[in-house]
């Protein structure tokens, strides 16, 4: 099926390129952080992680929301969605490359990665999150490509696939929580150490990785003749409308449990993030930018008659994916190293470079994603005509 | 056509196990020893623990005195000193590298400080470093186990293992790690020749000076602190930190997370 | 099978190519094995650790057991078959007597293509002073 990819029109191997030189320019800023070291980037000695395991943090949530696509049809026939469930699968395939890139970008020493492969360390989450991450990865590669070179047969997918097909599901619920896992069973960092986290990870996931899936169907229908179906669209749009629900009702609960409780030492997180603390506040404007766009996302979201309207769906899955993003990315790995353990405030914001890596990062997902979905469209295409 | 292909297939599997084996076989044999087999040992003014632990007497420090026990931590180990001349202040602050460094009550014990408080307490420089606790979760927490606890007590990192990934800085609750955010050879003022450096891209901290303990000498730090710090094995209750603990009341850091730190203070 | 010409002659370039270094080394002068220079200490010393020929072959490995030895178990001390103790510490026992490294040590990596990362951390001057 690979030679659909290769035949392509002009416009199809202009992204291309263009992708291609955003990889050379992301790669090129990786050599330097070679030779430099990560002190290229904005990461201090307090805040030790920052953007790149951000986009981990938020890409194994939109890979996990492919999941959503797959559930309905899979385990309650919701033959609808039989249309899509590839497009979700290979989303989350290009979703799980960008996260483990990242984490290897992220690295001090890449070159010693397998070291978590010959010290198998069960005690540490990072351990399990490879195995999950990669796990994933592979069922959704193989359960995807043979679901839909099935379909270009005009025959059933091979029944070896379908306890895959069920397996991939607790896989997805799995990568989300062990990725929340890393962050919620941390003893000295206040603002992780909440049993919601997991709970906030799984429905930011579930408004996120469906929105952009959104957003791609309605650029596919555009670019291409295979038409992913008003229907699948509007479903997706219901659930992302119930997950954004629950993600800021999770988040109104933390703000409730700390403000409430009046506990300084839960309030100053938050405080940092929204009002920032001893003068320091960079994040101030972004997180209630994030806050605006995915209340603004809502309103448009839970009337019927915005919601039904396609172009302004698209506007409000942008918000929402924008919105998410701030917050799921920026905000909460900065807040939980500010204050740090000593209540010192040292702020972060990401380098120029270290945007350029990510930026490179995220086109070498977006080439397989491109490659992925014009093979299905080819297919789809082919299968329709 | 398919009988001579499975064929193949056979012969190709039973050749390919064939070469396999002479090399398997060869690892597994004996090396051939000639008298004794070569070993390894401690040597013999090695000292040893079950739970090495350190006591701070804070009222017995001053500024003069912490500086002098800083520097003769930092200088043995090639900690590099990444100064503002050099790199600017906000990249000095960032880049930084410390293993034992002076801070104030309320820093290094957050949850304590009173509205009212003692003068001295709250003038006192307090050293904090890093707790090798009982129960480290950053140990829990490295991928790898470069980091991990010995025998002894202390929470030791392997530079040769360790891959970067920070996430043992994430999971200790009293910020004792740094990073090598850039190579740290250019920032070491005068390199201690019989101590490595590190690399640029790994994870280090205070080792409880493992070097100097395995030829019977006691941690820099205790040894500049001219008394003030007390160290020993707080397993042995005939030690002498335990009869200090014995005597004085003392106080650790995050004591509810229950990670059992193994540095006391005095106050 | 119009392209047969094409295809055979393209066969024959590849491995051409692919042979390269060992026709190339057959016809051109070889690079001459590297000369190892032992500083009057190694040569008093008569052997190293091990002897000559393990060393040679297996030093690598010896010293991947010492590092994890070290850091890890936290003995320091290797007793040779012959029962002669050393310090396992590459900057202060390899190199006390190979003081020279980049006489003795470089040549042969450099020969091989080899960069050893020891270097970064452990320091390859341990005689000289800053």
């Amino acid at each position: 099926m690979l030679e659909y990819a290769i035949k392509g029109d002009k416009k199809y191997y202009g992204w291309i390129a263009f992708l291609l030189g955003l990889i050379g320019v992301g790669f090129g800023f990786y050599l330097w952080q070679l030779k430099f070291g990560l002190g290229i980037t904005g990461l201090s000695r307090d805040v030790s992680w920052g953007f790149y395991i951000a986009q981990l943090t938020y890409m194994v949530g939109v890979a996990a929301g492919g999941v959503m696509v797959v559930i309905p049809y899979y385990l309650h026939d919701y033959k609808a969605f039989g249309r899509i469930t590839v497009l979700g699968e290979f989303l989350a395939i290009a979703s799980l490359i960008v996260c483990m890139l990242s984490v290897v970008v992220d690295l001090g020493q890449p070159m010693r990665v397998l070291n978590v492969i010959l010290h198998p360390s069960p005690r540490s989450m990072l351990f399990y999150d490879m195995i999950v991450l990669n796990g994933y990865l592979l069922l959704n590669l193989v359960v995807g490509w043979n679901v839909l070179q099935a379909e270009r047969n005009g025959t059933h997918y091979p029944m070896w696939v379908t306890p895959l097909i069920y397996l991939s599901i607790p896989f997805a619920i799995s990568i989300h929580t062990v990725t929340a896992f890393l962050y919620c069973g941390l003893p000295g960092r206040g603002f992780w150490l909440t049993a919601i986290l997991a709970p906030r990870f799984l429905a930011s996931a579930f408004a996120a990785g469906p929105a952009l899936l959104i957003l791609l169907s309605l650029i596919i229908r555009r670019v291409s003749n295979f038409d992913p179906g008003r229907e699948q669209i509007q479903t997706l749009a219901k659930i992302i409308t119930y997950a954004l629900i629950a993600n800021l009702f999770f988040f109104g609960c933390e703000i409730f449990v700390a403000f409430y409780s009046g506990i300084p030492e839960h309030m100053d997180h938050i405080k940092y993030l929204f009002v920032g603390i001893h003068g320091h506040g960079v994040l101030v404007p972004w997180m209630w930018s994030s806050m605006a766009l995915m209340v603004l996302a809502l309103i448009l979201l839970i009337p019927p008659i915005t919601r039904q309207n396609e172009g302004v769906l698209a506007v409000a899955c942008i918000m929402l994916f924008i919105g998410a993003w701030i917050d799921k990315g920026l905000g909460l790995i900065s807040a939980g190293f500010v204050p740090n353990p000593l209540h010192e405030v040292n702020e972060y914001f990401p380098t120029f470079p270290e945007v350029m890596i990510t930026i490179g990062v995220y086109a070498i997902g977006a080439l397989v994603l491109t490659i992925l979905y014009k093979i299905t469209i080819g297919v789809k295409e082919e299968v329709r005509a | 056509m398919e009988d001579s292909r499975r064929r193949f297939l056979k012969i190709a599997g039973i050749a390919a196990l064939g070469m396999g084996a002479a090399p398997v076989i060869d690892a597994v044999a004996a090396s051939g020893g000639h008298g004794a087999e070569p070993h390894m040992r401690k040597g013999a003014d090695a000292l040893s623990a079950k739970q090495w632990g350190i006591v701070i007497d804070t009222t017995k420090l001053d500024h003069e005195k912490v500086e002098h026990i800083i520097e003769a931590c930092h200088s043995i180990h090639n900690v590099p000193d990444i100064s503002a001349e050099k790199v600017g202040e906000k990249v000095a602050k960032r880049h930084e590298v410390k293993w034992i460094w002076e801070t104030h009550f309320h820093n290094a014990f957050p949850n304590l400080p009173s509205k009212y408080m003692s003068e001295a307490v709250e003038e006192s420089p307090f050293l904090v470093l890093c707790n090798h606790c009982e129960d480290p979760p950053c140990v829990q927490a490295c991928p790898t186990q470069a980091t991990f606890k010995r025998p002894d007590g202390i929470v030791l990192m392997d530079f040769h293992r360790c891959i970067g990934c920070r996430f043992c800085m994430a999971a200790c609750p009293y910020g004792s790690r740094s990073f090598n955010l850039r190579d740290p050879r250019p920032f070491i003022k005068e390199t201690n020749l019989a101590f490595p450096t590190r690399t640029k891209g790994v994870v280090e901290k205070c080792n409880f000076c493992a070097e100097r303990l395995a030829v019977g000498q006691p941690p820099a730090c205790v040894e500049a602190s001219e008394g003030a710090m007390i160290f020993g094995d707080l397993e042995d209750p005939h030690s002498d930190i335990r009869e200090v603990l014995r005597e004085h009341y003392t106080i650790r850091r995050k004591v509810a997370l229950g990670t059992g730190p193994a540095v006391y203070y005095i106050i | 099978m119009n392209d047969k010409g094409k295809i055979i002659a393209g066969i024959i370039i590849f491995f051409v190519v692919a042979a390269f270094p060992f026709w190339f080394n057959m016809f051109m002068e070889k690079a001459p094995a590297p000369e190892l220079v032992l500083t009057p200490k190694a040569q008093a010393a008569k052997v190293c650790v091990r002897d000559t020929e393990f060393m040679t072959a297996n030093h690598m490995q010896l010293l991947d057991e010492w590092r994890d030895t070290v850091v890890r178990k936290a003995e320091r001390i290797y007793v040779n078959a012959e029962g002669k103790e050393f310090n396992m510490s590459l900057s202060n026992t390899c190199l006390d007597c190979h003081s020279n490294k980049a006489e003795f040590c470089d040549r042969c990596h450099q020969y091989a293509s080899i960069e050893p990362y020891c270097w970064d951390c452990h320091i390859d001057n341990p005689k000289e002073t800053k």
